[in-house]
C-alpha cells in the first residue's frame, strides 16, 4: 500500500513549531517535504536547531532534541537566496511542488523576490501557505509573535486560572502545537480543492486568529448576553461550567506534587462518588443536589480535597474507575510516557534515526489508518543533508553542476 | 466553491468531536448531524440564550454545530438503523465517538458499514483509542487533559496551588487530529478509491500536544516543573507576566537581544520621561552601542552581558507597570520586541486587528428574527472561502429533507 500523501513535495520554509509541526504530519504519511534552510546562516532561523534538550554532552546546529522532534521525516537542503543561482534553483524547486510552506514574519519571503504573485508566475496552480502570528493583513500584522504572544492576545492565557489570581495562562506553546495542526489542515483543504478544480491558492494563515476561535461559548455569551469572562470570581478554569458540573475538579493528593481529576457529570455519579467517600459531609443537605453543589463549591472541593489528599492519585483512580466515576490521574511525563502502558502500546513513541544524535524517540501522530497508516522513521535533518539527494534526482543536477554551485556559494 | 462542497459528513453528536464536525461543515461539507430522539445533551449545556434554558436555547451547541444539518435517529431501534445504513450509502464520512463496542452491537461499524459504502472513510474518537480497554471508562474533557499531560505544564510558580486546564481544550486537540486525518484519507481516497477506518485516540493527542513536556523526557529524561504563565521548563526560567497600571497583565515576551532593539527600548523609555525611574538605563546605552551581535551564551558569565540583559528586562517590566496593557503592547510592538496584552477573549473579539481580519461573522437566526455574531474563520483560505452557511440545528429540523431521499 503507498503512503497517503506519497503524490505530494512541498517546499517547505517552515521552522520553530508553529510551522514545522505542520509539515511533520505531511512528512509522516509520505509527502516529500524538502525543507530549505539558509547556508549562511547554518539554518540558525529556526532556534530549536541549537536548543535544550540535548542527547548527550554535544551542542551545536544539529543537536537540538526540540528540532529533531519537529522535523522527522523530511529531507533538508540549503539554497543561498541572495545569490541568483540560489533563486534560480528555488524556481526550479517551486515548478515541481505542490506547496509552498512558509511561518516567517510577513514579508520576507516577498523581500526574496518570491511573493504569491510570483510563485503563480512560477507554477499557476501552485498553494502557498503562510503562518505568522497575526497573519499578513490587518493592523497587527507587522508585529512579532511566537505561541505564548498569539495565547496571551486571543485569550487564551487570560482563560485558564485560578479566580482572584493572575492568569496561569499555558505551560507550553498550545498555540504553536495548535497553529501548525491549522496550517495543516489548511494545506490539506487546499490540496482537496486543487484536486477537484485544478486550482491553486493562498492561504493567510494567523494562529492569533486560530486561537481566538478556541473560546467559542465565552464568545457567544459576550455577544449574545453581553456576559464579559472578564468578572468577579472568573475565569475559574478548573470548574466546568458548560455544562455546569460538581464537584468538578483537580485534587491534592498523597505525593510529590501529585493531583487526581475528577469530574461528576450528573446526579448519578455524585451518589456514587459519595458513596465510595462513606463520609457524614456527603449527607450535607446543601450538596443533595446540583444547585446546592454548585452554591457551596468552595465547601464541597475543601471536603473531596481532604478525602483524596489521604491517598495516592493512583489509588484514587482505581477506587472511582471501578465506581464508574470520571477520574484521571494528573500524569507527570515519566508516568505518561513510559509507565502508562497505554501511549506506549499505541505506538505513540516512534524511534527516529538521527545521522549525529543517532535513536531518539519522537511524539508519534496520535492516530492510526486501517491501510495507510503514518511512519516516522528518519529523524530531522542534518543541514544540508539532502542536497545531493534533492537536487540531482528532483532537478536533474549532475555532480559537476553541485560542485560549481557550492563555488559560488550558491549551495 | 469551498473545499468540502459535496462532501457529505455523518456525525454522530457528541460533545468530543462537535468542533472537528463544524471545522468541515464551515468548509463546504454537508454536515448530518445524528441525533437521538431525545436530542445530544449538549442541548441543555450553559451558556444559555437570555440566560434561559431550552433544547435551541444553548449558545455552546449553537456554536459547536453551525453549517450543520440536523436529523434523528434511534439506533436502537431496527428501522433507524436501516435509515442510517442508507445515510451512510450516501455519505463520505462517519465521524463517531460512540463507546467503543456500541457501533458493533449494533451491526454499524465499519466493516458492516463498507457493505452498503465500501469507501467509506470512518474516524473514530476515543479515550484511548479502540483497541485499548482504558477507552470503556467515563471521561471529561477535563479527566483527558490531566491524563495526557497538558495540565501537569500549566499552573502557577506556587505548586501548592493545583495545576490547571484549559476548558474543552483536550476535545478540542482530539477534533483537530480527527480533521487532519479525514483530510488526509480524503486526499488518498480521491485518487485511489480506497476508504479505510481511523482510529484517534484522545490522550494520545493530548500527550503529543505538550511541547516540552514530552520531548524533555524523551530524549534527556528530564521532568519540566509549570511555572506562572510561561512555559514550564526543566530549570526555573524569569517572569514574563507583569502586571500593568490598568490591572490587566500583559506577556513582556522576547526581551531585547539585538543593540537595535537596546536602542529602541532606550528610546522608548525616554519619550515615556521613565529613564530616570530605571537605574539601569546606562546598561541600556550600553547594549545600544555594543559592538556587534550578543553571543547568549555569556549571559550569566561576563558581566557587562549580564548587565545589558538584565537592564533589558528591568525596563520591560518598569514600563509595563507605567502603562495600560494595551498600550504597552502596542508600544513594545512598535520598538520591534514581541510582547502581548493579555486580553479576555471578549477584548480579543471586539480588538481592531482582529476586527479588520473579519472574526466577527453575523448569522442569521431566522427563528428569532435576528442576527448573531459569531467568531469567524481560523484560517483566510482566499481561494475556497471558509464560510458559516447556517445556524446549528434544531432537534430534528431536517428530517424531512435528509431522510425523505433516503
Amino acid at each position: 500500500m503507498p503512503d497517503a500523501l506519497s503524490s505530494f513535495r512541498i517546499c517547505d520554509f517552515t521552522g520553530q513549531l508553529a510551522g514545522a509541526g505542520a509539515t511533520k504530519w505531511l512528512a509522516s504519511f509520505g509527502a516529500e517535504v524538502i525543507r530549505i534552510e539558509d547556508p549562511v546562516r547554518q539554518g540558525r532561523w529556526d532556534i530549536l536547531r541549537g536548543l535544550p534538550p540535548f542527547v548527550d554532552e554535544r551542542r551545536g546546529i544539529e543537536m537540538g532534541g526540540g528540532f529533531n522532534n519537529h522535523n522527522t521525516d523530511k529531507r533538508g537542503i540549503t539554497l543561498n537566496l541572495r545569490t541568483e543561482r540560489g533563486k534560480e534553483l528555488l524556481t526550479r524547486l517551486i515548478e515541481v511542488s505542490d506547496v509552498v510552506s512558509e511561518n516567517f514574519a510577513k514579508g520576507v519571503l516577498e523581500r526574496w523576490g518570491f511573493g504569491y504573485e510570483r510563485l503563480k508566475e512560477i507554477k499557476p496552480d501552485i498553494i502557498y501557505v503562510s503562518n505568522c502570528g497575526f497573519g499578513h493583513e490587518g493592523p497587527y500584522s507587522d508585529f512579532k509573535s511566537w505561541g505564548p504572544i498569539a495565547q496571551a492576545v486571543s485569550g487564551l492565557t487570560f482563560s485558564n486560572g485560578h479566580p482572584g489570581l493572575e492568569p496561569a495562562g499555558w505551560g507550553y506553546s498550545y498555540m504553536d502545537h495548535t497553529g501548525a495542526y491549522y496550517m495543516a489542515i489548511a494545506i490539506l483543504l487546499a490540496l482537496v480543492h486543487r484536486q477537484r478544480t485544478g486550482e491553486g491558492q493562498w492561504v493567510d494563515l494567523a494562529c492569533a486568529d486560530a486561537a481566538v476561535t478556541l473560546n467559542g461559548p465565552a464568545l457567544l455569551d459576550w455577544t449574545v448576553n453581553g456576559r464579559p469572562l472578564r468578572r468577579e470570581g472568573s475565569p475559574d478554569s478548573n470548574r466546568n461550567a458548560w455544562p455546569a458540573m460538581a464537584p468538578h475538579g483537580i485534587y491534592p493528593s498523597r505525593g510529590d506534587d501529585d493531583w487526581v481529576a475528577v469530574a461528576c457529570r450528573d446526579q448519578v455519579d455524585w451518589e456514587t462518588l459519595a458513596g465510595v467517600i462513606g463520609a457524614d459531609w456527603c449527607n450535607d443537605p446543601r450538596f443533595a443536589d446540583l444547585p446546592g453543589r454548585l452554591a457551596d463549591q468552595d465547601a464541597l472541593d475543601a471536603h473531596l480535597g481532604d478525602w483524596t489528599r489521604e491517598r495516592t492519585k493512583y489509588e484514587t483512580e482505581a477506587l472511582l474507575v471501578d465506581a464508574g466515576v470520571p477520574v484521571a490521574p494528573v500524569q507527570k511525563p515519566e508516568e505518561r510516557i513510559d509507565l502508562d502502558s497505554s501511549t506506549g502500546d499505541f505506538g505513540l513513541w516512534p524511534t527516529a534515526r538521527h545521522r549525529e544524535m543517532g535513536d531518539v524517540r519522537v511524539d508519534g501522530q496520535p492516530v492510526h489508518f486501517s491501510k495507510t497508516d503514518w511512519r516516522i522513521e528518519r529523524g530531522a535533518p542534518c543541514l544540508g543533508e539532502h542536497g545531493e539527494d534533492v537536487l540531482t534526482r528532483v532537478l536533474g543536477l549532475t555532480a559537476d553542476d553541485l560542485a560549481q554551485l557550492r563555488e559560488e556559494g550558491a549551495i | 466553491m469551498s473545499a468540502l462542497t459535496g462532501v457529505r459528513v455523518v456525525e454522530l453528536a457528541h460533545e468530543s468531536i462537535a468542533l472537528a464536525g463544524k471545522l468541515l461543515a464551515d468548509m463546504g461539507a454537508d454536515v448530518i448531524l445524528v441525533e437521538p430522539p431525545a436530542g445530544d445533551p449538549a442541548r441543555h449545556y450553559a451558556p444559555y440564550l437570555d440566560d434561559t434554558p431550552g433544547e435551541d436555547r444553548s449558545l455552546y451547541w449553537w456554536h459547536y454545530h453551525t453549517s450543520k444539518r440536523g436529523v434523528t435517529l434511534d439506533l436502537d431501534d431496527p428501522r433507524d438503523r436501516e435509515r442510517f445504513r442508507a445515510l451512510i450509502a450516501t455519505a463520505d464520512i462517519l465521524l463517531e465517538a460512540e463507546p467503543r463496542r456500541r457501533l458493533a452491537a449494533l451491526g454499524l461499524d465499519y466493516g458492516d458499514l463498507t457493505t452498503v459504502r465500501p469507501d467509506l472513510l470512518h474516524a473514530a474518537v476515543t479515550p484511548y483509542g479502540r483497541n485499548d480497554g482504558k477507552s470503556d471508562r467515563p471521561f471529561t474533557d477535563l479527566t483527558v487533559m490531566a491524563a495526557g499531560g497538558p495540565v501537569w505544564n500549566c499552573g502557577y510558580d506556587d505548586h501548592s496551588l493545583p495545576p490547571v486546564r484549559g476548558p474543552q481544550q483536550g476535545y478540542h486537540t482530539a477534533s483537530h487530529f480527527a480533521v487532519l486525518s479525514l483530510l488526509t484519507a480524503l486526499l488518498y481516497r480521491n485518487v485511489s478509491g480506497e476508504g479505510q477506518f481511523i482510529d484517534v485516540s484522545m490522550h494520545a493527542a493530548c500527550n503529543v500536544t505538550t511541547e516540552a513536556g514530552s520531548y524533555s523526557w524523551l530524549v534527556a529524561g528530564e521532568t519540566v516543573q509549570r511555572q506562572t504563565g510561561r512555559h514550564a521548563a526543566v530549570n526555573p526560567s524569569s517572569e514574563t507576566q507583569e502586571r500593568c497600571a490598568d490591572g490587566r497583565h500583559a506577556n513582556t515576551g522576547v526581551p531585547p537581544r539585538t543593540p537595535a532593539e537596546f536602542g529602541r527600548l532606550l528610546q522608548w523609555l525616554r519619550e515615556l520621561e521613565l529613564e530616570e525611574a530605571l537605574p539601569e538605563a546606562v546598561f541600556l546605552q550600553m547594549g545600544a552601542e555594543w559592538d556587534g551581535p550578543f553571543d547568549l551564551s555569556r549571559i550569566g558569565r561576563d558581566d557587562a552581558v549580564t548587565a545589558i540583559f538584565g537592564a533589558g528586562r528591568e525596563a520591560m517590566k518598569l514600563i509595563a507597570s507605567r502603562l495600560p496593557a494595551q498600550d504597552f503592547f502596542v508600544g513594545c510592538q512598535r520598538a520591534g520586541l514581541a510582547a502581548g496584552a493579555v486580553n479576555a477573549p471578549e477584548e480579543a473579539f471586539e480588538d481592531e486587528h482582529f476586527k479588520a481580519r473579519g472574526i466577527q461573522v453575523p448569522v442569521s437566526h431566522d427563528e428569532l428574527g435576528r442576527t448573531v455574531i459569531y467568531p469567524g474563520a481560523p484560517y483566510r483560505m482566499t481561494g475556497s472561502p471558509w464560510r458559516i452557511s447556517r445556524r446549528a440545528p434544531r432537534l430534528g429540523e431536517h428530517n424531512e429533507e435528509v431522510l425523505h431521499d433516503l
